[in-house]
C-alpha cells in the first residue's frame, strides 16, 4: 500500500502540487486522472521517488521513502516496475536486451534462466517473436507492450504507468490498458496509472483520483463518477460528446 | 554573473563525478558497455585520427620543405620539424581538439537523447545509479583508447612526410634521417600522458552537458554544442599547465 500525505511540489516558487493526499490499495488499478498540467506526471514522479515533494511524505507500506537511505531506496527501486509515456525504451539495445536489463542487473539467475524469463514476459504482453527487433523497428503499441514487459520481469509489487495510452489508437489503447489490469490482479501489485483518457477511466478505474491545478477535487470508482456533482470533474468527463450521451441515456 | 555561473556549473560538474565514480554495481554489464564504448568511441575514431594525420603530416612537411628550408640548413630540418610537431603538439592536443568534436557531440547527443527520451529515468526506477551506469564506461573506454589513438596519429603523420618524397617534392634520404634525428623518447611519453587527460576532459565534460539537458530535441543540438565548445576551450587551457608541467 502507497499512501500519499499532503504531497506539495513548487519549481521556482510555483506550486504544482497543493498539499495531496491519497491511498493506492494492494491489488489494485489506481487511476490518477485530469487535464493534460493539472500536475500527474509531476504527483507520479513524487510518489516513485524522482523528485522529492517540497513538503509531505510518500510512504510505501508505511516508510518513507525520502527518508530511506541510498540503499533502502534503491531496494524499493527494484520493486517498482514503470512505463514512461515515451516507453523508455533502451535503443540501443534490442527488445530481448531490453527485458533482459532488470535481470541482467539485478536477478542471480544464469544466463538461460534469465532468457526464459525475459522471453515469458515478452510472450505475456503478445510480443513472442519481436525479441530481436529494435525499439526504432517496432510500433508504438508494441514499444509500450516491451515497457510492460521490461517492468514486470523482476515481479514487481508497485506498476507505475504515465500515460500508457498517449500516442496509440482507441483500440490499441483498450489493449495495453486490459493488460496493465490483467497484469496487476495477475501479480496482486499496486498499480497506479496516470490517463486522461475517460476509455481507461471507464474500463479499468477501480479506485480512481481527480486532479485539477494540483489539488485532488475527488475520489472514488468508476461506477461512482458518472453520478459525481463534482463541477471540475464533471466538465472533465463530459467535454466528450460520447459521455455525456450516455450520461443522458442513463437519465 | 558570468563568473558565479560558471562556478556553479563546476560544481555541478563535480557533483555528478561524485555520482560518476562509484563501483559498478554488476561488472558483467559494466564490462558489455566497456566494450561497447572503446568500439564506438576508440575503434570508430580511427579512420578520421588517420586520414587526418597523414595529410597533415605531408602538408606540414611540404611548407616546410617550401617555405622555410634552404640551401644552408641541413637536409634532415624538414623532417625532423615535422616529427617533433607531430609527436609535440599535433598528435596529442589538436587530435584530441578534433576528437572532442567527434567524440564529444556523440556522447553528449547520446546521453542527452536518453535524458530526454526518459532512458535515464528507467534506470534510476530500477534502482541503477544511471549516472554511474552511462558514463563510467565512456570515460573508461575513452581513457584506454586514446594512447593507441595517438600512436596511430604520429605514426600516420610520419608516413605522411615520407610520402611526400614518392612524389618527389622532398629527398628520400633527407626526410627518412630527418625523422629520425635527436629522437627523444620522453616527448612520445609527453603526448601520451597529455593525451589521458585531455580523453578525460573530453569525456566526462560531454556526458556532464548531455545528462544535464532539460527538454526536447533543440535542447539536446545546444548540449551537444556545449559540450564540444567548452571540451575543445579546456583542452586548449589544460595544454598549456599540462606542456609547462611536463616538458
Ligand atoms: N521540471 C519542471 N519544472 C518546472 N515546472 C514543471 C516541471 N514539470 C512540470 N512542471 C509544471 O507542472 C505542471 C504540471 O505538469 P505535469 O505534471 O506534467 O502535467 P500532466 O498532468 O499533464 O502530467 C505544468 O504546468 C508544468 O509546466
Ligand atoms: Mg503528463
Amino acid at each position: 500500500m502507497i499512501e500519499l500525505k499532503q504531497i506539495r511540489k513548487a519549481f521556482d516558487g510555483r506550486e504544482v502540487l497543493k498539499g495531496i493526499d491519497a491511498v493506492f490499495e494492494d491489488g489494485k488499478t489506481n487511476l490518477i486522472i485530469g487535464q493534460s498540467g493539472s500536475g500527474k506526471t509531476v504527483l507520479i514522479k513524487n510518489v516513485v521517488g524522482l523528485y522529492v515533494p517540497t513538503s509531505g511524505q510518500v510512504l510505501y507500506d508505511g516508510r518513507d521513502i525520502n527518508a530511506m537511505t541510498k540503499k533502502e531506496k534503491a531496494l524499493i527501486h527494484r520493486e517498482m516496475g514503470m512505463i514512461f509515456q515515451s516507453a523508455a525504451l533502451f535503443d540501443s539495445m534490442s527488445v530481448l536486451e531490453n527485458v533482459m536489463f532488470p535481470l541482467d542487473m539485478f536477478s542471480d539467475m544464469n544466463t538461460a534462466d534469465r532468457i526464459k524469463r525475459a522471453k515469458y514476459c515478452l510472450s505475456r504482453v503478445n510480443l513472442a517473436g519481436a525479441e530481436d527487433k529494435f525499439p526504432g523497428e517496432i510500433s508504438g503499441g508494441m514499444q509500450k507492450r516491451a515497457a510492460i514487459a521490461r517492468a514486470i520481469a523482476l515481479n514487481p509489487k508497485y506498476l507505475f504507468c504515465d500515460e500508457p495510452n498517449s500516442g496509440l489508437d482507441p483500440k490499441t489503447s483498450i489493449v495495453i490498458d486490459q493488460l496493465i489490469h490483467s497484469i496487476t490482479k495477475e501479480y496482486n501489485m499496486t498499480t497506479v496509472v496516470n490517463t486522461h483518457d475517460m476509455n481507461s477511466v471507464m474500463g479499468i478505474g477501480e479506485k480512481i483520483i481527480y486532479l485539477a491545478n494540483g489539488v485532488k477535487e475527488w475520489e472514488g470508482t468508476k461506477d461512482q463518477i458518472m453520478s459525481s456533482t463534482n463541477e471540475s470533474l464533471n466538465s472533465f468527463i463530459f467535454a466528450s460528446d460520447l459521455f455525456r450521451k450516455v450520461k443522458e441515456a442513463n437519465h | 554573473m558570468y563568473i558565479s555561473d560558471s562556478i556553479a556549473t563546476f560544481g555541478r560538474y563535480l557533483q555528478l563525478m561524485w555520482r560518476v565514480l562509484a563501483l559498478p554495481e554488476r561488472w558483467r554489464m559494466f564490462g558489455r558497455e566497456y566494450v561497447k564504448e572503446m568500439a564506438s568511441l576508440g575503434v570508430d575514431s580511427l579512420g578520421i585520427v588517420v586520414l587526418i594525420s597523414f595529410f597533415i603530416g605531408a602538408v606540414i612537411c611540404i611548407q616546410i620543405k617550401l617555405n622555410i628550408a634552404s640551401p644552408w640548413m641541413p637536409g634532415w630540418t624538414t623532417g625532423y620539424t615535422t616529427r617533433e610537431i607531430m609527436l609535440l603538439e599535433f598528435s596529442s592536443s589538436i587530435m584530441c581538439l578534433i576528437l572532442a568534436g567527434k567524440v564529444g557531440s556523440n556522447i553528449a547527443s547520446e546521453i542527452g537523447t536518453m535524458k530526454v527520451t526518459q532512458q535515464i529515468d528507467a534506470l534510476e526506477i530500477m534502482g541503477v545509479n544511471s549516472a554511474s551506469f552511462v558514463i563510467l564506461p565512456k570515460i573508461a573506454a575513452l581513457i584506454t583508447m586514446i594512447p593507441f589513438l595517438v600512436i596511430f596519429s604520429a605514426l600516420m603523420g610520419f608516413i605522411g612526410a615520407y610520402a611526400t618524397s614518392l612524389v618527389g617534392v622532398i629527398n628520400v634520404d633527407d626526410v627518412t634521417a630527418g625523422l629520425q634525428h635527436d629522437f627523444n623518447q620522453w616527448y612520445v611519453w609527453m603526448s601520451l600522458i597529455k593525451s589521458l587527460f585531455f580523453a578525460f576532459i573530453i569525456s566526462s565534460v560531454s556526458a556532464f552537458y548531455g545528462y544535464t539537458v532539460e527538454g526536447g530535441s533543440f535542447d539536446v543540438g545546444k548540449a551537444s554544442t556545449d559540450a564540444v565548445v567548452s571540451s575543445s576551450i579546456l583542452i586548449l587551457f589544460s595544454d598549456i599547465f599540462l606542456t609547462s608541467m611536463l616538458s
